[in-house]
C-alpha cells in the first residue's frame, strides 16, 4: 500500500485506513504485511518488544502518550471537554435540581412550554415543558453512555473477530471477512433504523445496535495488524514451544495490537454519538420521558421556523463539542503511535 | 483487467447474495413476523395462522428463502406494504430516481469542492488557511447533518429568504431538477460532511505523495513547482480518493436519509424514515435492501474506475 499505510493504520474518519485492503483489491507495494520498510518500522515504535516479550511494556506507550498530549494542545483541550462534560452530566443534576421524569410536574415548577430563558430556566424550556438546561445534563449521560458503551463493545468484538480470523486464515479468514464486507455495504443507517424499528428503543438496545454496526472496521484493522503480527518472532516462538492458539491470539497478539484498538474506539466514540444522535431525530432514539441530545434536537429542527434557539443550540454545540474532542483525542492517540508522523 | 473485473463481480454477487439472506432473516425476527405487520397486533392466533398458510410463512425457512429470491428475481416483487396498501416496488421506483439525483449531485459537489481544498491546505501547509480549513473539516465532520440542514434553513431560508423551505416537491425528477433554488440546501447539507472528510484525507494523500521517491525525482529532473504538484503528485493522491469515494457510499446514501427527512425531500430516504414511524417492516426491509444494492453497484463502478487510473492494479491482477 503505497500511501495511506503507515499513518492510517488505525481507522479514524479522516483516513480510512489500508482503503485498498478495504475495497478487497490485490495487494500493491510494500506494506507491513511483508515485514519490511516503513510499516514495520513503526509498529516496532508502539512498544511491541521484538527481542520477545510478552505484552507491551505500558510504560513506555503511556509515558510516549504523555509525551505527544503534551505537544499537542490541542488534543489536551479535547480531553478537558471530555471530563468536563461527564462531570456535568452527571454531577450537574446533583447541584441543580429539576424534573425530568414528569412532564406535568416539570411544567407547574417552570413557567411554559417552549419559553425562552429567562430567570428560572436559564436555557428556556422544550415543547413539554422541561428545563432545557436540565435536560441537557439528562439527555448527556445517555448520549455519552451509549457512545462510550457501543464504541467498547463493538471494538473489543470486532478486535477479537479480526484478531481471530487473520490468525487462523485460509477459508476461515476468507468466510469471517466475506460477512464484514456483506454488513460494509449495508448503509449503515438503514440497519440501524430496521434493528431499531423491530427491538424498540432503550439505551440498552441502542447501545446493541450500534455496537452491531461499529465492530466492522475495527475487525478489519485488527486483521491487517494480526497478519503481520503472526508471522513475528516471539508469535513464532510461542507457537514452537507449544503455546495454544487461544494463548496467542488473547496473550499476544491482541496485546500488541492494542495501540490501534484504543485509537480506533476512541474514533468510535465520536461516531457512535453521531449515529445515536441521527437516531434521535428519526424519532428511534432513547424514549421520552428519558431523552438524548439529538432526541432533544429534534423538536427545535422538525419546527425551525418557529427559530426556538435555545432548543437548539445548547444540545447542538454540545453533540459538535464532544465528537470533535475525542476526534482529537484519537489524533493525538494515533500520533503517539506513529513515529513518523511526530519527526515531521 | 478482465481477469480483476470478473473477481470483482464475484465479489459484488457474494455479497448482495449475504444481504439478501440477512434481510430474509430479519424478516423472520420480528414477533409475529409479517402477519402482526399486516393484520395489526390485535390479530387472534387462528388469523395469524390462516394468514400464514395463504402467504406459505408456514413453510420450512430455506424453501421460503427460495421462494423469496425467486419472486425477487423474476418478479421484482419486494413484498407489500400494508401501511400505504402498495406495492413496495412501485413505492420504491417511483422515489429511487429522486434519491439518485441528489446522492449523485451532492457527490460531484464534494468532489469538486473538497479536492481543491485539500490540494490549498497542501500548498499553504501549517499556515492559518491551512489551520482553518483543518479546524472547519473537523467542526463540519462533528455536526449532525440534520443540525445542519436545520441551521441552513434558518439562516438562509427563513432569516433571508435567500433558499426554499423545503425541497422541491415535484412528481419527477425533471420537476426537481428544474427548481434549483430549493435544491441548493439540501444538496449542501449532504455534501457537507463528504466534504470534511474527503478534504482532509485529501491533504494526508496529497501530503504523502510529496514525500515519494518519484516527486523527488521529478524535481530534480528540474520540474517547477507547479508542474511536480499538478502533475506528479496530484495524479497519485488521486487513486485513493476513488477508493474512499467507493468506500463512503454507504455513508452517504445513509446520509440522504437525514437529508430528505430534515427537507422533506420526496425520495427514499423520506420514504424510510414515513416507514420508521408507522413500523412498515415489509417497507422498511425493501428500501433497505434497494439501498444496500445501490450501493454494491456504486462501489464496484468505483473499483473499476480505480483499476482504469491505477495501472498498478491491473497489471497485478492480470
Amino acid at each position: 500500500m503505497p500511501a495511506g499505510d503507515e499513518r492510517d493504520a488505525t481507522g479514524s474518519p479522516w483516513s480510512d485506513t489500508p482503503l485498498v485492503e478495504q475495497a478487497g483489491l490485490p495487494f500493491i507495494g510494500p506494506g507491513p504485511n511483508l515485514g519490511m520498510g516503513r510499516g514495520g518500522a513503526d509498529h516496532d515504535g508502539v512498544g511491541t518488544t521484538p527481542e520477545g516479550g510478552e505484552v507491551v511494556s505500558s510504560g513506555g506507550m503511556f509515558l510516549q502518550i504523555v509525551r505527544v498530549f503534551r505537544e499537542r494542545k490541542l488534543a489536551v483541550a479535547g480531553l478537558a471537554v471530555i471530563v468536563l462534560m461527564i462531570l456535568f452530566c452527571w454531577l450537574g443534576p446533583v447541584f441543580y435540581h429539576t424534573n425530568q421524569t414528569n412532564a406535568q410536574q416539570a411544567l407547574v415548577s417552570s413557567t411554559a412550554s417552549n419559553s425562552p430563558p429567562n430567570a428560572q430556566n436559564p436555557l428556556g424550556t422544550d415543547n413539554a415543558g422541561f428545563d432545557v438546561l436540565g435536560r441537557l445534563m439528562f439527555g448527556g449521560k445517555n448520549s455519552l453512555l451509549v457512545g462510550l458503551a457501543a464504541a467498547v463493545l463493538g471494538t473489543t468484538f470486532g478486535a477479537l473477530y479480526g484478531a481471530i480470523s487473520g490468525f487462523f486464515g485460509g477459508w476461515i479468514d476468507a468466510l469471517m471477512m466475506r460477512i464484514v464486507d456483506t454488513l460494509l455495504s449495508i448503509p449503515f443507517l438503514f440497519l440501524l433504523i430496521v434493528l431499531a424499528v423491530i427491538f424498540h428503543p432503550s439505551v440498552i438496545v441502542l447501545i446493541l445496535i450500534i455496537a452491531l454496526v461499529s465492530w466492522l472496521v475495527p475487525a478489519r484493522l485488527i486483521r491487517g495488524e494480526t497478519l503481520t503480527l503472526r508471522v513475528r518472532e516471539y508469535v513464532q516462538a510461542v507457537r514452537a514451544m507449544g503455546g495454544t492458539r487461544r494463548r496467542i491470539v488473547l496473550r499476544h497478539i491482541v496485546p500488541n495490537a492494542i495501540g490501534t484498538i484504543v485509537v480506533n474506539a476512541t474514533f468510535q466514540v465520536a461516531d457512535a454519538i453521531l449515529l445515536l444522535a441521527a437516531l434521535g431525530f428519526l424519532g428511534l432514539g432513547v424514549q421520552p420521558p428519558q431523552t438524548d441530545w439529538g432526541t432533544m434536537l429534534t423538536y427545535g429542527i422538525t419546527d425551525i421556523t418557529a427559530n426556538y434557539w435555545w432548543q437548539i443550540y445548547p444540545a447542538g454545540i454540545a453533540i459538535v463539542l464532544v465528537v470533535v474532542a475525542f476526534n482529537f483525542v484519537g489524533d493525538a492517540l494515533r500520533d503517539s503511535l506513529e513515529v513518523r508522523l511526530q519527526q515531521r | 483487467m478482465i481477469g480483476f473485473m470478473v473477481r470483482r463481480v464475484i465479489q459484488a454477487l457474494v455479497v448482495v447474495i449475504g444481504v439478501l439472506l440477512l434481510v430474509f432473516l430479519l424478516a423472520h425476527i420480528i414477533p409475529g413476523g409479517f402477519a402482526r405487520a399486516a393484520l395489526g397486533p390485535r390479530a387472534t392466533k387462528p388469523q395469524i395462522a390462516q394468514f400464514n398458510r395463504i402467504n406459505g410463512y408456514n413453510r420450512p425457512i430455506p424453501i421460503q428463502f427460495w421462494i423469496y429470491l425467486k419472486t425477487l428475481v423474476w418478479h421484482h416483487n419486494l413484498g407489500y406494504s400494508y401501511h400505504q396498501n402498495q406495492n413496495v416496488t412501485n413505492l420504491i421506483d417511483e422515489r429511487l430516481p429522486k434519491t439518485l439525483v441528489l446522492v449523485g449531485i451532492s457527490t460531484v459537489l464534494a468532489l469538486i469542492v473538497a479536492i481543491p481544498l485539500g490540494i490549498l491546505q497542501v500548498v499553504r501547509r501549517n499556515k492559518p488557511v491551512d489551520y482553518v480549513l483543518t479546524g472547519a473539516s473537523f467542526v463540519f465532520y462533528g455536526t449532525p447533518s440534520f443540525l445542519l440542514g436545520g441551521l441552513l434553513i434558518l439562516y438562509f431560508a427563513v432569516d433571508i429568504h435567500l433558499f426554499s423551505v423545503s425541497a422541491p416537491q415535484g412528481q419527477t425528477v425533471g420537476a426537481i431538477v428544474s427548481d434549483p433554488r430549493a435544491l441548493v440546501l439540501p444538496e449542501l447539507t449532504l455534501a457537507a460532511i463528504t466534504i470534511a472528510s474527503f478534504s482532509r484525507y485529501m491533504r494526508s494523500s496529497m501530503m504523502e505523495a510529496m514525500t515519494e521517491d518519484y516527486v523527488r525525482t521529478a524535481r530534480a529532473k528540474g520540474a517547477g513547482p507547479r508542474r511536480v504538484l499538478f502533475v506528479h503528485a496530484l495524479r497519485n493522491a488521486l487513486i485513493p480518493i476513488v477508493t474512499l469515494l467507493g468506500l463512503s457510499i454507504p455513508a452517504i446514501v445513509s446520509g440522504a436519509v437525514i437529508t430528505e427527512t430534515v427537507f422533506n425531500y420526496p425520495g427514499m430516504g423520506l420514504l424510510t424514515f414515513q416507514a420508521a414511524q408507522t413500523t412498515d417492516v415489509p417497507l422498511l426491509l425493501g428500501t433497505a435492501l434497494v439501498a444496500t444494492l445501490a450501493t454494491v453497484v456504486g462501489s464496484f463502478l468505483a473499483d473499476v474506475m480505480y483499476a482504469v487510473i491505477d495501472p498498478r492494479i491491473r497489471y497485478a491482477s492480470r
